[in-house]
């Protein structure tokens, strides 16, 4: 199974040598990994997409947990969620083809954000599905590089994985 | 007023109550060295860093404090990393100082320069590189405060030259703020009675505890507990001594060479409370054949422990001896007449196993037996000593021949087993326990590897005994060879040797060599004598004799081979 997970963590040097470790050294797969400021300038927050079993997502969650700089993990796909990710796709593009690849990105939402004699970059951001799709119908036409941010989620509802409290740093034990 | 680094942090060292310290100097450490001269704190120079880390280890094992030590940056850091991950696999309190190149310089190869944080990352509770003197005593703080609470470990400090040498205005900093780190010490009411109520109901129960009773100083009220509802009590290598021995609900050991009765238990066993124990691969066997008739309720402070190896049914997320607490609280709102005949009959059947198959070997009056050694060394002893092992047989015959009754007694290392840690181990929890015996019983290939501590051990007077069980092999690989190698003793046999008299001599040590059964006991009186200087006796030993009973690997615990005697 698939899962999202978020991880709160203290913007302290060499945090994200500790998570990473603690899959590699574990045997466990980051499918990908994002890591960005918050709205406090102290703590970051991850995205990590990792892939197991329920035994390993929970010793995943348990092992993030244990690290010293962890404020708060949370696995998205536990929840109503919505997830995106951003994707560069460099796909050849002659003048015979130009015009049938702008319309497949119009369908998509897409957009052209370089152009040239040979070929577009499109920029598309939405749920991997929908980018897997993209890349599918453009393989035709000779992709030449592709470039993806990797998964980042939010939970539905007004609530902030970012505003923690006592309580969630006590839940986090049980 | 402001201080150099290195001024603060001795400082620091003395309000968490530093009294020892292990450490090897160094170029970057020559500041923080100029410090302790003037120190009344206790500064030990072990002959090699891993002796001191494993000193250190020692000195925490049976003082419960926290163990501190020193190395210089590079490879006086690097030759520390074993003596990290001993203690990091038994969750013991260390603070672990490294000197480290200046800031400027790091990254750059410069001399001696080794990214120690990296290299110890996934063996330290968690670690620090100190880039600002303004941070040195809150981190000093930190770290102490890790080591000790929650699941104690290892916690690493790396220090730059340039960091130490600045100054700061900031002193020891005594509260500690982690946003993200509190340890749960209360279990959750709910799930203790729900525990309870299983053994309320339980036939057939069984508590198994591990080293997680000692490091929260719990046996007290396991005590308590045990015998107010009249429990047997099974331990793991790492609880050895966290229950008494002897005491009528004591059943012994279980795992790879625990004994027969422990391993019975567990097996037919319809409830298991686990205890600060966390089902190690050694301790269980093969996991499908383990205890499958036994529900399973799990005691651990930490919450990465549970439901790791074995799925347990009640899992409590605590500290051993604050859960105990709550638990005895309760016990009273239970009915345990109900099930009392059944336990008694429980309790019957348990103690058959244990007259059925005890530890036992063939003793002989020609050749020294190392069994017999250890017996020998309970008797002179009168069970009080504190003794360490190396790793192997030794290991073996001294959990399963001795018999300990203080939880600070038994200092092995258990999850890591690291050979050569007895010896610098047994020196640390000599200057700990100085007015205790202190027995390092070793074997032959074990001693080799940290024996330069024989030189730290006479420098600061300290008397421990080394009863090395020469039998010129590496006995446990040999064993091994010998069961499932078809006695192919490849590179097992350890027939050069040095003279260990004479080399305990060179020393300024007492050496004895013992080859006839009935010298042992005379020569262990002997030793006792000698006060404030190691003695190493090295006791020459039945080469082929093996440590039953054994569970092969891959074999669930009942399925044990067992020798003849
Ligand atoms: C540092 C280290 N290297 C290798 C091993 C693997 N090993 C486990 S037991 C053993 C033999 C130990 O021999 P010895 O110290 O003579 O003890 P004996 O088994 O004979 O009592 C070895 C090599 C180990 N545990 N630690």
């Amino acid at each position: 199974m698939r899962h999202i997970i978020s991880v709160l963590v203290e913007n302290k040097f060499g945090v994200l040598a500790r998570i990473s470790g603690l899959f590699s050294g574990r045997g466990y797969n980051i499918e990908s990994l994002s890591v960005n400021a918050t709205e406090n300038e102290n703590i970051s927050i991850m995205t990590i997409v990792t892939r197991g079993d329920d035994h390993v997502i929970d010793q995943i969650i348990k092992q993030l947990r244990k690290l010293v700089n962890t404020i708060k993990v949370r696995d998205v796909t536990q929840v109503e969620h919505v997830e995106r990710e951003l994707i560069l796709v460099k796909v050849h593009a002659t003048q015979r083809t130009r015009s049938d690849i702008l319309n497949i990105i119009d369908t998509f939402r897409g957009k052209v954000v370089d152009i040239n004699k040979e070929s577009l970059v499109i920029e598309m951001t939405g749920d991997q599905n929908k980018l897997n799709a993209l890349v599918d119908v453009l393989e035709p036409y000779g992709i030449i590089e592709i470039i993806r941010s990797g998964t980042i989620a939010i939970a539905r509802g007004s609530k902030s994985t970012t505003d923690f409290t006592k309580q969630d740093i006590k839940n986090q034990e049980e | 007023m402001s201080k150099t680094g290195a001024e603060i942090l001795v400082e620091c060292l003395k309000k968490h109550g530093v009294d020892l310290i292990f450490g090897y100097p160094g170029g970057v450490l020559l500041s923080i060295y100029d410090k302790l001269f003037d120190s009344d704190i206790l500064h030990v120079l072990p002959r090699h860093e891993q002796g001191g880390a494993h000193a250190a280890d020692g000195y925490a094992r049976s003082t419960g404090k926290v163990g501190v030590c020193f190395g210089t940056s590079g490879p006086g850091a690097t030759n520390l990393v074993t003596g990290i991950a001993t203690a990091y696999l038994d969750s013991i309190p260390m603070v672990v100082f490294t000197g480290q190149v200046s800031t400027n310089l790091i990254g750059g190869d410069a001399f001696q320069e080794a990214d120690i944080v990296g290299i110890t990352r996934p063996i330290v509770k968690h670690s620090y590189l100190v880039k600002d003197v303004d941070d040195i005593a809150t981190v000093i703080s930190e770290a102490f405060y890790l080591a000790k609470t929650g699941r104690p470990g290892p916690v690493l400090v790396d220090l730059p030259k340039d960091v130490i040498a600045a100054k700061s205005k900031n002193s020891c900093a005594s509260d500690v703020k982690i946003v993200g780190y509190n340890p749960t010490y209360e279990g959750h009411p709910m799930q203790i009675k729900k525990m309870i109520k299983l053994l309320e109901n339980a036939k057939s129960p069984v508590i198994l505890i591990g080293g997680g009773v000692k490091l929260s100083n719990a046996s007290e009220e396991l005590l308590r507990f045990v015998e107010a509802i009249n429990l047997p009590v099974v331990s793991s290598l790492m609880g050895i001594g966290a229950f008494p021995n002897p005491h009528k609900n004591w059943v012994g050991w279980a795992g790879m060479h625990g004994n027969y009765a422990s391993n019975m238990a567990l097996t037919e066993a319809d409830y298991i409370i686990a205890i600060g124990n966390r089902f190690s691969d050694r301790t269980t066997g093969r996991l499908d054949g383990y205890a499958v008739k036994a529900k399973k309720a799990q005691i651990d402070i930490d919450p990465t422990s549970i439901d790791k190896n074995v799925k347990v049914d009640v899992p409590i997320v605590g500290d051993c001896k604050t859960v105990l607490k709550q638990v005895l609280h309760y016990l009273g709102d239970f009915n345990w007449e109900k099930c009392k005949k059944d336990r008694e009959d429980w309790l019957k059947r348990i103690e058959y196993w244990e007259n059925e198959r005890p530890f036992g070997y063939k003793f002989s009056d020609r050749i020294i037996k190392p069994q017999y050694v250890v017996e020998k060394i309970y008797e002179v002893t009168g069970g009080d000593a504190i003794i360490t092992t190396e790793v192997g047989q030794n290991q073996m015959w001294a959990a399963q021949f001795y018999k300990f009754k203080d939880p600070r007694q038994f200092i092995t290392s258990g999850g890591l087993g690291t050979m050569g840690f007895g010896f610098p181990a047994a020196i640390g929890a000599k200057l700990g326990n100085p007015d205790k015996e202190v027995f390092d019983i070793a074997g032959d290939g074990s001693f080799l590897m940290n024996m330069q501590e024989l030189c730290t051990a006479v420098q600061y007077r300290v008397g421990v005994k080394v009863a090395i069980l020469n039998n010129k092999f590496l006995g446990m690989i040999r064993q091994w060879q010998h069961l499932f190698y078809n006695k192919r003793y490849s590179n097992s046999c350890l027939e050069c040797q040095p003279d260990f008299v004479k080399l305990a001599e060179s020393y300024g040590c007492v050496g004895f060599k013992v080859e006839k059964p009935s010298e042992v006991e005379n020569v262990l009186r002997e030793s006792l004598k000698i006060k404030n200087k190691p003695v190493l006796m090295d006791f020459n030993v039945d080469r082929e004799e093996n440590v039953y009973p054994m569970v092969p690997a891959g074999a669930a615990l009942n399925e044990m081979v067992y020798g003849e005697r």
